[in-house]
């Protein structure tokens, strides 16, 4: 299995070497999302002086902008991966070469994972510019932002990338995706928002609580994704 | 041609037995259905309402916690469906015929228990709705994940192949409930605790009591007879599906003989 994974996961980063479709196409988009949700937002932010009123501390609004963003960014990379798979019988071909499915998932997922975690790092940089968050001194902080980030990425490429399969052979997979992708990574984003507003408020705690349902979608995923690969790349 | 045509009489014979004695089952879970149904909704109207505090709103909880109980058993039974389906020795295409029932009539009741709970939370909360609430949160989240497995079931393919993308789909949504639910629960909740399911005394008794339990008795007897009928349906839809061409090909034709011989149509 980690050998057919690894072959896998070379081709697919080879393929975004090649065509530098994350970061030509995703990064921009991504971008632009996080600078819309800051002109969007500019009148609930405390992060500006001349702001009064009703507003909302910047720590509890940037993470859930900057996982959204992640969701979204996801939703085009396994879009890619996918569709890259379809053009001239490749998905057969793939087949073809006797592969043990559950290597070509984990290869896939992990090539997504990769793509996600670079973009994930320079995203994070833009939402603390775009939002003026306070980036946290402490190493716990860190250690929680870290975690989280390795952990939702890992899970979230899985089901993205179970679903991406299920969806290949549909004409209108471009809409159905985002469709059956996003309402299941609602607990995902809900963690992954909480523990980071831990992190960045000092409540470390509480959000390493949340670290727990990322670390169980993950495995979740994961394994359902080993186990049925085989059944998702016969669609 | 009819599947029968060609078999002996002994098999025919068996076969409208088989089909009465279905007839017989569904007439009598459709009449029990209807009957318990009506008796709740007396029962409903004339008991006191369970909760002073809450008023006439609480006597919503004869129908709003039955609905919730019919939409998890008919997720619980699209489930074991899908993977009696995708389970090599058991596969057959009833299995997936039944699956999209479940799927269907779950994705009804979880609306209904959603429109229903808002009512309720509208006259008890003073709002129809509050995301920060962990049963509204998991609900909404439970109806967009089974929307989407019943729109993966009805986009046009073949039989084999809608199977298994609902099979597969209906597996990965079924694993993500636990965790919609428990991550929901530690993020925040308006909703009061279990009426029924706790360690101490329920909160109701009496006829109250009576009257709750009754109405999960109804509607799991209506679930029963809408999955026997939602079955039918899918079978009739994957039937349709193989005789569409020859049957518009032969009214077609029918058509044009009648405009031929210069009868109206």
């Amino acid at each position: 299995m980690w050998n057919d994974a690894r072959v896998v996961l070379a081709k697919d980063l080879a393929v975004e070497w090649r065509s530098h479709v994350a970061l030509r196409q995703v990064l921009p988009f991504v971008f632009t999302v996080v600078l819309l949700f800051a002109f969007g937002l500019d009148r609930v932010l405390v992060n500006d002086p001349l702001v009064s009123g009703d507003t909302v501390p910047v720590a509890y609004v940037a993470p859930g902008v900057f996982w959204l963003a992640v969701l979204f960014s996801a939703v085009m990379l396994v879009q890619r991966s996918i569709s890259s798979e379809l053009d001239d019988g490749a998905w057969d071909q793939l087949r073809l070469w006797g592969l043990d499915p559950a290597g070509v998932f984990v290869g896939k997922a992990a090539a997504v994972a990769l793509q996600l975690l670079a973009i994930e790092v320079l995203l994070g940089g833009v939402v603390c510019v775009a939002f003026g968050v306070s980036v946290p001194s402490s190493p716990g902080a860190w250690l929680l932002i870290v975690t989280v980030m390795v952990l939702a990425t890992i899970a979230l490429s899985a089901v993205a990338s179970c679903y991406a399969a299920l969806s290949a052979g549909i004409r209108v997979r471009e809409t159905l995706l985002p469709v059956l992708l996003l309402p299941i990574t609602v607990p995902l984003l809900l963690a992954s928002v909480q523990a980071w507003q831990g992190a960045l408020t000092a409540e470390t705690a509480a959000g390493w609580a949340w670290v727990r349902v990322d670390a169980v979608f993950a495995v979740v995923y994961v394994a359902v994704g080993v186990l049925a690969y085989g059944a998702l790349m016969e669609e | 041609m009819s599947p029968s045509t060609n078999q002996p009489p002994q098999a025919e014979g068996r076969r409208s037995r088989l089909v009465r004695d279905r007839q017989t089952i569904s007439w009598l879970l459709g009449a029990s259905a209807f009957v318990l149904l009506a008796l709740v909704s007396v029962l409903a109207i004339t008991t006191p309402a369970p909760d002073y505090v809450q008023g006439e709103a609480s006597r919503l909880i004869y129908v709003h916690p039955a609905t919730a109980w019919v939409s998890y058993a008919a997720f619980a039974t699209n489930v074991v469906c899908a993977l009696l389906w995708l389970w090599p020795r058991t596969r057959k295409i009833g299995w997936d015929h039944a699956a999209g029932a479940a799927a269907h009539i779950g994705v009804f009741f979880v609306s209904m228990t959603f429109v229903l709970g808002a009512i309720w939370g509208r006259g008890t909360w003073g709002t129809f709705f509050r995301l920060r609430d962990a049963r509204m949160a998991s609900t909404l989240v439970l109806l967009l994940m089974y929307l989407g497995v019943v729109t993966l079931r009805q986009l046009p393919s073949s039989p084999t192949s809608r199977a298994r993308r609902t099979a597969l789909g209906s597996l990965l949504a079924f694993v993500n409930v636990p965790i919609v639910h428990f991550s929901v629960l530690w993020w925040d909740t308006l909703h009061q605790g279990p009426t029924l399911a706790k360690p101490e005394k329920p909160s109701i008794d009496g006829m109250p009591l009576a009257t709750m339990l009754l109405s999960f008795v109804a509607f799991t007897v209506l679930f029963s007879w809408l999955m026997i009928h939602r079955t039918r349906i899918e079978r009739w839809n994957d039937a349709l599906l193989g005789d569409d061409l020859d049957t518009a090909i032969t009214a077609r034709q029918a058509e044009g003989r009648v405009a031929r011989s210069g009868i109206p149509a």
